[in-house]
């Protein structure tokens, strides 16, 4: 079982606060994700769950206990994090034993947990090694086997992948995912890209200066964004956001289109302008179109066969039931 | 670009380092050769350098006339047991300063590390009325106490910069794993800082090994270490170069085959950190 709440929960360093008071609550097996741009305070949130940190003010529970003032080690909760944080001195097998070696488990449960998860993480052929003769995606799975033979409550991944290389990443993604889905565990992970976030999450939590600025599901954050911020953040590439005579048409502050949105027409449409750079990903071609009137290039994303570059000229339409309008506080209008 | 380094550079080098290593060592060298010399030859102008009749007269006069084994009975206890104590004692303060750190921890360092400049007679006083109030003037457990107050800044020091080298995400990592205080510090940071802690323990040695000041001015007989034996040897009788050379040889002997053996281990320590 892994519910955790977050009644008010505050955190001030100093006079700094990061965290005003906030709630949420993550239900048990669900997979959340913390997004947000760095400085955000999605780390220092995930610490104060984990107990790294203490709450300046406020009440966490897990499972309905109260866990604010227990200190990490009592909380039942494992951790991931971007560094790997493994045990230099000690080989893979003792690294993963480690949490049940201070539980005080028996030494035939160790093993049979120890066996269990490194064949599920691909590690067998590894145990005796120690982490500095592995590959950056070895450490990493072994990081994932020491959280996950604890059996904890809930899973905290810290940015765990930003040190792996794309394609790496990408895998890794997957692996978790099954993992997710195997193990029916919570787990809440922390990252910065919003391309992790959409792909893992049940539900996302997208934070600004230590505010929640909306919780929802992967489709619901794209298809409704509460605001400007989260607008710009989910999806990429980033929605078109405009001001002025193209917002007040719409009558609204602000209106929001999807570069997936925009329809390439032949002639007449609501923008028209000069393509600046074409990047042709063979599947897809995204424009940045210079559009007069309008500061920032819009981009488009169209079919991968479409032969325009750089300088030609290009229509644009919106397609009508997608446009998003956001009032002057940046809120959406239904 | 490697560096050019010619044939004529590496002799140049190689002479000038034998050269001051050979600068280093000459005070050694030369108590080790007076203390195989006769009381006559050891004096004699100019110095006789190797062609002289070697005797091992002084060492056997020495043992005689003085309890060396008490001696270096009282050293060992006295380095060992002070360096000990000092460590039980700064693991856990350099584990404070290195990973929990408040407002005022680099003060504490700073003030803890200005306790070294204070000359050391201005405290001599009122440690000798204390020492005989508790009436253990003279005493191994004084000199240990005595020893452990006076290099516990470095102690603190030293690991203090050893454990701030170690990632504090692993000791999270502990503390998710389920691991207390004690768990931390005995399976996780312990083991990681163990060359820092071993060239400490080593340096910490060697430095209560030559304390001399505290040593021959607080005791006696029965906790008198090796140093207070030389002293001994340079005072009433006036001065006997020869019998002064065989106890400063028997008084350093051990120490230095301590050192050759784990010079390894010091270096290491000592630059540890330095190249990552």
């Amino acid at each position: 079982m892994g519910r955790i709440t977050l009644e008010n929960v505050q955190k001030k360093f100093g006079d700094v606060e990061v965290i005003p008071p906030l709630n949420l609550t993550i239900e048990d097996g669900e997979f959340v994700v913390f997004v947000g741009p760095s400085g955000c305070g999605k780390s220092t949130l995930l610490r104060l769950i984990a107990g790294l940190e203490d709450v300046t003010g406020g009440e966490i529970r897990i499972d309905g206990k109260p866990a604010t003032d227990l200190p990490p080690a009592k909380r039942g909760l494992a951790m991931v994090f971007q560094s790997y944080a493994l045990y230099p001195h000690m080989s893979v097998r003792k690294n993963i034993a480690f949490p049940m070696k201070m539980a005080g488990m028996d030494q035939a449960e160790q093993d049979r947990r120890i066996a269990k998860a490194a064949t599920a993480l691909n590690l067998t052929d590894y145990l005796d090694r120690r982490p500095g003769q592995l590959s950056g995606g070895q450490r990493q799975r072994v990081a994932i086997g020491r959280a996950i033979v604890r059996e904890p409550a809930a899973f905290l991944f810290d940015e765990p992948l930003s040190n792996l290389d794309a394609a790496l990443r990408v895998g890794m993604r997957m692996e978790i995912s099954e993992l997710h889905k195997s193990l029916e565990t919570t787990m809440i992970y922390v990252t910065h890209d919003q391309v992790e976030a959409m792909t893992m999450a049940d539900k996302i939590v997208v934070l600004r200066a230590g505010h929640i600025e909306q919780v929802g599901s992967p489709l619901e954050l794209y298809k409704a964004p509460r605001n400007v911020f989260v607008a710009g953040f989910i999806g990429s590439p980033k929605m078109n956001l405009l001001a002025g005579a193209h917002a007040d048409r719409h009558d609204c502050a602000t209106m929001g289109i999807r570069p997936e949105h925009l329809d390439v027409v032949d002639g007449g449409g609501t923008f028209s302008g000069r393509v600046g750079i074409a990047e042709h990903l063979g599947s897809d071609t995204f424009f940045h179109v210079h559009v007069d009137g309008i500061s920032e290039p819009m981009t488009v994303r169209a079919g991968g066969e479409i032969g325009l570059t750089h300088g030609d000229t290009i229509h644009l339409e919106p397609q009508a039931d997608k446009i998003h309008r956001f009032d002057a506080q940046g809120l959406r209008i239904a | 670009m490697a560096r050019a380094i010619t044939t004529r550079k590496k002799i140049m080098w190689t002479a000038l380092s034998w050269g001051i290593g050979l600068l280093i060592f000459f005070p050694i060298l030369w108590t080790f050769l007076t203390s195989f010399k006769s009381e006559a030859t050891a004096i004699a102008d100019p110095p006789v350098w190797f062609l002289f009749d070697w005797t091992t007269v002084n060492y056997t006069d020495v043992l005689e006339r003085s309890n060396y084994p008490l001696a270096l009975t009282n050293s060992i206890i006295i380095a060992l047991g002070s360096t000990l104590l000092g460590i039980i004692i700064a693991v856990p303060a350099a584990w404070a300063m290195a990973f929990v750190p408040g407002k005022r921890t680099k003060d504490v360092l700073l003030w803890m590390l200005s306790t070294k400049m204070l000359p050391a007679v201005g405290v001599l006083y009122p440690l000798v009325l204390i020492a005989k109030y508790f009436g253990i003037l003279d005493s191994r457990i004084l000199m240990v106490v005595i020893l452990m107050l006076i290099n516990l800044p470095i102690i603190v020091w030293m690991l203090y910069t050893y454990f701030r080298e170690i990632p504090v995400d692993i000791l999270e990592a502990a503390r998710m794993d389920g691991a207390n205080l004690k768990s931390e510090i005995l399976y996780v940071l312990t083991p990681m800082a163990l060359p820092g802690i071993a060239s400490t323990i080593l340096l910490n040695i060697i430095l209560a090994w030559n304390e001399a000041f505290w040593t021959i001015l607080l005791t006696t007989v029965s906790a008198a270490p090796l140093t207070k034996f030389i002293a001994s040897f340079s005072a009433p009788e006036g001065l006997f170069y020869a019998k002064l050379s065989a106890a400063s040889m028997m008084a350093i002997a051990p120490i230095l085959i301590m050192g050759w053996f784990s010079q390894k281990q010091l270096v290491r320590g000592l630059t540890f950190g330095a190249v990552k």
